[in-house]
This record gives C-alpha cells, sequence and structure tokens, in this order.
C-alpha cells in the first residue's frame, strides 16, 4: 500500500485539503473549514434553546406521529407535528373499488373504532341512495350496540396507553384486560377482532349469532363490576391527578376555533353529542346522560371517558332489551348483499344451501348473484354528508357519486386529524413531560389521522 | 366533449340548467376492448343536482333569507355571491363565487342568526369534465347553537386552481387546506404555511386528481396476468 500524507498551504494562503493516496486513489479528508467557528459560537450561547424529534418511532406518541419540539431546558417553547407516515391512500382506493367493498377500506382507517367508520360510510351511502328511512329496526339495533361496545374499547385503548406513558402499567393491564373481552364479542359476531367490515351499505353483513346476547349481557355484568377499579386505581390517585390536573389545557373559544370535538370538547363543559344533538340509528330512543367536565384539561377527559363508558354499558343494555327478531337488510334486492353467510367446515362463507339454490335452481338468482358481486350496485349522482360521534369526535364523511358503481370520492373528516391540531395550543408553554400526557389525552390515531 | 351530451334538461315547463360534469359511455365501462354487449354505443351525461328554486323548506329557507340579509348589508349583490342554491336529500349546498368565500364565510361564522361556529374542513372534489370548474372545494359548517349544517361549494378552474384560504374565520382549516392542496393541488391563498401534509414534501403531482392513476403494478398469480387497479376495467 503505498500512502503519503501530506499538506500544502499555497502562498496565496489558502489551504489545500488533507490528501493521501491509497490504492484506491488519491483521498481528500475535508474538514469543517470556517464551521468550526460556527460550531464554536453556537456552543458559546447561553440559552438551552434544542430541537428534538419525538417519535416517529417512540413508545408514546400513539403510533407514528412526530412531534418536533423546541425545547428551552424543561420548556417547551414551540411544538409541531409531523403527520403522514401512515397515509394509505385509502380515500383514492375507494374510487377503484364497489360501494360495498369500501366498508372494507373505511374500517382500517381509525383501526380502534372501526364500527364506527363503518357506520358513518353507510349512512352517508344510504343517503346518496335514498334508503335512510329503510333500513330495518334491528339492524339500527346492532348498529348502535356495536359502535357503543366499539366506544368502550377506544376509550379502554386511550386509558391504558395513556396510563402506560406516565408509568402507571397497572392501568394499561387493567385497560388491554377489559377491551379483550368486548374483542371477544366482536370476533364472535364479526369474525374478526378489528378490520370488520361488519355494516355494510342497507344494514349488516349477517345477524347476531346464536349465544351473542348472553355473552354480551354477561360481559356488560363482568365490566360492570370492574369499573370501579379504574376509580379506585387512578381517578383519586394523587400522583395521577398531580400528572393530569391543569396540563392539556385548552378552552371553549380554542376548542371551537381549532375544530376540537368529543372528550376535549366536552372537557370545556359544552355538552356537545352528535347522539343527542343529530341523532342518527335510532339514538333518541335511548336514555343516556352526556359526560361533560368543567376543568378543560387531561383529568377532565379521562373523567369524561370513564363516565362515557358507564353510559356506554347503559345503552348497551337497552340495545339488547330492544332486540326484536327480523330482517339486518334492507328488502332492496337490488342493493342488498346476496350471499347468505354460514359457518362451514373450512369457516364462514357463503352457505351451501345458498349456493345450491342460485347454482341448482334459478339461473336469474346466479346472474343477479354475480352482478350484483362484480360490479356492484349503481348509486345515483350527488353528494351526501353524514356524520357520528366517535370516540374521539365528530367522525365526518362526505360522498360524492357519478352515479356509478364505485364511489367518485370519499372524503373522512377524522375527529383525530382535527382533534392533533391542538397539541401546539396544549403543549407550548408547559413542561416536555406534560406534552406526553397532552397528546394521550387528545386520544390521536395515526390511522384516522392519515388515512 | 360529445355534442350528443344535452346541456339542459329538459322539462315539461321550464329548462333547469344542471352541471354536467362528465358523460358515461356504454354499460359496462369497457374501451378499446369489442363490448359486443350492445350497449356500447349508449351515452348519458353525468349531471349534478340543479338548483333549487324557493322555498327550499324547512329552516332552509330562514338561512338562506339571513344569509342573503346579511350580505346585503355590506353591500354585496347576493345573486353575485352565491352562484346557486342546490337542495338535495335534505342538505342544503350553497355554490359561492371564490372571490367572496372569505366574507361569506365571515358572515356565516359572526351572524347570530347564523351563527356556523365549527368548520368540518375542507374536502376537494375534482371533475375533469367540468370546464372551467374542475376543482371543487366543499366545506361543510356546523351551526351548534342552531343545530343546524350547511355546505359551501367553491370552484376553481385547473389552470387557475386558487381559493382564498379561510383559515384566518376557522384556524380548524390549517390542516385540512393542507390536505387539499395536497391531494387536489387547490392553492389556498392567505393560508399561513401551505405545504404538503401527507405525502413526502418532494413528492411529484396531487394524488387524489382524477387525472393522477392509481398505479401499482401488474401481479403475477400462478401464470394468469393480474393488471394493476387502474388498468382494470371499469364498471362505472
Amino acid at each position: 500500500m503505498n500512502t503519503q500524507h501530506y499538506e500544502e498551504t499555497h502562498r496565496d494562503g489558502t489551504a489545500e485539503a488533507e490528501a493521501r493516496d491509497t490504492t484506491e486513489g488519491r483521498v481528500f479528508t475535508v474538514t469543517g473549514g470556517d464551521w468550526g467557528e460556527v460550531v464554536e459560537a453556537v456552543g458559546r450561547a447561553d440559552d438551552e434553546r434544542i430541537i428534538v424529534n419525538m417519535g416517529p418511532q417512540h413508545p408514546s406518541t400513539h403510533g407514528v406521529l412526530r412531534l418536533i419540539l423546541e425545547i428551552d431546558g424543561e420548556t417547551v417553547t414551540e411544538a409541531r407535528c409531523g403527520i403522514g407516515y401512515l397515509h394509505t391512500g385509502i380515500e383514492k382506493n375507494m374510487e377503484f373499488r364497489s360501494w360495498v367493498q369500501g366498508t372494507t377500506f373505511v374500517t382500517r382507517m381509525d383501526y380502534l373504532t372501526p364500527l364506527f367508520n363503518e357506520t358513518a360510510y353507510c349512512l352517508a351511502v344510504e343517503k346518496l341512495l335514498g334508503i335512510s328511512g329503510d333500513i330495518p329496526e334491528r339492524a339500527d339495533v346492532i348498529r348502535v350496540l356495536m359502535m357503543e361496545l366499539n366506544r368502550i374499547a377506544s376509550h379502554l385503548v386511550c386509558l391504558a396507553t395513556g396510563g402506560m406513558e406516565i408509568g402507571s402499567t397497572t392501568l394499561m393491564i387493567y385497560g388491554f384486560r377489559d377491551r379483550e373481552l368486548i374483542l371477544d364479542i366482536f370476533e364472535l359476531v364479526t369474525g374478526l377482532r378489528m378490520n370488520h367490515a361488519y355494516v355494510r351499505p342497507g344494514g349488516l353483513a349477517q345477524d347476531l349469532p346464536p349465544g351473542a346476547v348472553d355473552q354480551i349481557r354477561e360481559a356488560v355484568k363482568t365490566f360492570r363490576s370492574r369499573m370501579h377499579e379504574y376509580d379506585k386505581l387512578a381517578t383519586g390517585n394523587p400522583v395521577f391527578k398531580a400528572r393530569l390536573v391543569d396540563v392539556g389545557f385548552l378552552d371553549l373559544p380554542g376548542c371551537l376555533a381549532l375544530g376540537a370535538t368529543g372528550p376535549i370538547l366536552r372537557a370545556t363543559g359544552l355538552p356537545h353529542d352528535l347522539r343527542k344533538t343529530d341523532p342518527y340509528c335510532g339514538y333518541e330512543n335511548y336514555d343516556f346522560e352526556v359526560a361533560i367536565a368543567d376543568s378543560a384539561d387531561s383529568y377532565g377527559r379521562f373523567l369524561i371517558r370513564l363516565e362515557e363508558m358507564k353510559q356506554s354499558l347503559r345503552i348497551v343494555e337497552q340495545c339488547l332489551d330492544r332486540l326484536r327478531p327480523g330482517p339486518v337488510m334492507v328488502g332492496d334486492k337490488k342493493i342488498a348483499w346476496p350471499a347468505q353467510l354460514a359457518v362451514g367446515p373450512d369457516g364462514m362463507g357463503n352457505s351451501l344451501d345458498h349456493i345450491r339454490k342460485i347454482m341448482g335452481t334459478s339461473m336469474e338468482a346466479l346472474i343477479h348473484h354475480f352482478k350484483l358481486v362484480t360490479e356492484g350496485f349503481r348509486v345515483p349522482v350527488g353528494q351526501a354528508y353524514a356524520a357520528v360521534e366517535s370516540p374521539k369526535g365528530e367522525l365526518g364523511v362526505h360522498v360524492v357519486s357519478d352515479g356509478g358503481t364505485r364511489p367518485y370520492r370519499v372524503h373522512f373528516r377524522d375527529p383525530s386529524f382535527t382533534n392533533l391540531q391542538t397539541m401546539a395550543a396544549m403543549c407550548e408553554g408547559g413542561q416536555v413531560a406534560d406534552v406526553i400526557v397532552a397528546v394521550a389525552g387528545i386520544d390521536p390515531v395515526m390511522g384516522g389521522v392519515d388515512r | 366533449m360529445n355534442d350528443q351530451v344535452p346541456e339542459t334538461r329538459r322539462e315539461p315547463h321550464r329548462e333547469i340548467p344542471v352541471e354536467v360534469v362528465g358523460r358515461r359511455q356504454g354499460m359496462f365501462g369497457a374501451q378499446g376492448s369489442g363490448d359486443t354487449s350492445g350497449f356500447g354505443g349508449l351515452v348519458a351525461p353525468i349531471a349534478l343536482p340543479p338548483a333549487s328554486e324557493r322555498p327550499y323548506g324547512g329552516w332552509f329557507d330562514e338561512v338562506a333569507d339571513e344569509l342573503e340579509g346579511a350580505l346585503e348589508e355590506q353591500g354585496l349583490d347576493p345573486a353575485e355571491v352565491i352562484e346557486k342554491t342546490v337542495v338535495d336529500r335534505s342538505e342544503l349546498t350553497f355554490h359561492i363565487a371564490r372571490e367572496h368565500l372569505l366574507r361569506t364565510a365571515r358572515t356565516l361564522r359572526d351572524d347570530p342568526a347564523l351563527r356556523f361556529e365549527l368548520c368540518l374542513g375542507v374536502s376537494g372534489v375534482h371533475y375533469p369534465g367540468d370546464q372551467g370548474r374542475e376543482l371543487h372545494a366543499v366545506y361543510h359548517l356546523r351551526s351548534i347553537t342552531h343545530g343546524r349544517l350547511i355546505r359551501l361549494e367553491v370552484t376553481a378552474p385547473d389552470a387557475d386552481p386558487r381559493v382564498p384560504s379561510v383559515v384566518s374565520v376557522y384556524p380548524t382549516n390549517d390542516w385540512h387546506e393542507r390536505e387539499a392542496y395536497d391531494f387536489f393541488g387547490l392553492v389556498f391563498e392567505g393560508h399561513p404555511a401551505l405545504t404538503r401534509i401527507m405525502m413526502p414534501d418532494d413528492w411529484l403531482g396531487h394524488p387524489q386528481r382524477k387525472d393522477y392513476p392509481l398505479g401499482g403494478i401488474p401481479v403475477e398469480y400462478k401464470g394468469a396476468q393480474i393488471p394493476a387497479p387502474d388498468q382494470r376495467r371499469s364498471y362505472s
């Protein structure tokens, strides 16, 4: 190896980078030039202002959320969000699939509230189809039942992860333990723990299976007996309160300006809940209270979520009492999914009786089935907006149809997306440790934020 | 556009101008391959619901009256600001001329009789066939005070995709307008920092426009070629 070190200084004062000859050729080692002085000058500055990237891979940012914090010592002087790491193009993809296939996409958006996504989308499609009044009562009751169970599951994850982030792993264990009860019900009813695609335009994919009502009643009883554990563990806990009280403050004008809805808005004392103000799926027939708080901080949001879970249990019980036998899909055979599902030896699928009927006895039924499944139904031209009160706030859907068998445009106003904008207002001027608490109180789910 | 597409839909008594945003050819959407079904020559216009005439029904008239009155008080001609009013599927839509959007939004928020204090974001829609009005920005406004929901629709041509930003009235639209810019190329004038929000900063194009393909690659599955999603047969 022929290596030779030399450094040259030209007569005019300019220096050439240190170079050496190697077998690969001549290699220059470039140093910082006068940047060294700049770095030194910055180092001499007496403020401790630094910019910290928290995330996108950080255990306490709820998924792939990137927080860009400018901190001075322990104080956050500026806070910004970087999002888009989980963008999956769901809205674009839906334009290339039939209206029914859309539910399979939307259920994956905010993966903690799949049944709300599906219901909101289906309500909008039904509005476009003009069949909002024709949805069978049993379908509406089961939708409400599943949504309220889903609300409990979503709030439990919020409490569990929020607890874990501030070091209360017991709260996490309790939350995920109880959520499992609900996921078991979902698995029994829809076949899947998440990503159900259970609510369909016109009704539901299938009716409740035998034994579901008993299992739900049992779960409600178990759950009710465990609710006080959260109170005991967290509500009055001085350490828990010290971390949450007066943290993440956002008052009513701030909420309205930034479009925050859900527990964040209700924590300011405004009882705005779409289930009461703009009822859908027959919510006007249920007896429940809208939980509010007046502290406008993370602790108030925590109390609201606890209370909403109790109210959801009440609604679930009322749903079970209201269940009457009947169809779960609209009668219009041009819209209703033709499949007759049954559990076979290889899992859930089209029932053999139904296949025997359409394959063996009715050519027209077979054609109809084929057309509806491959091509899908047509939706009249126009646009519609439907909104539901998801656990995080107002989940709005704007759908546009050009009269075809595929959506022309579907847009979701996801509450997580809008609520996350309040992060800066809640965190700036506070402590770094409080950012975690404030973000946990917003309860953003990046699947919904980025879609 | 084809000459056969009627610009107005004829009715026995009057002519209602409809918004023709495209046309559908054939029954099955197949192009290029021989559609032997006999429906290949079918041509139908895609027309959005036409402008409605008074009375609109329910509280719609009250909101329209209040808005027109408030605009007149500001010295604006309501007919100039509100291009048309559509009542469809029991939803009220005001089509607003884009230069008056900000003033209208402020009026809708501040007038005590209107008081739409919550903006539910902006949704872009791209109609390549709607000549001179290709890009639509759709706003939903909710009034918690009165329990009402209305829709504003603003259009801009592809050649000049500028729409005034309403962030100064509804700060919540900050991210929503960035999203609509990112996906549709709508430029919201007056937005404090209009940058991409979902796609990477150096992304080319605006993915949710209709002229932007879904993408993907053909997949080979057990010897059969499955075309990319945007190349597949369309039924619409």
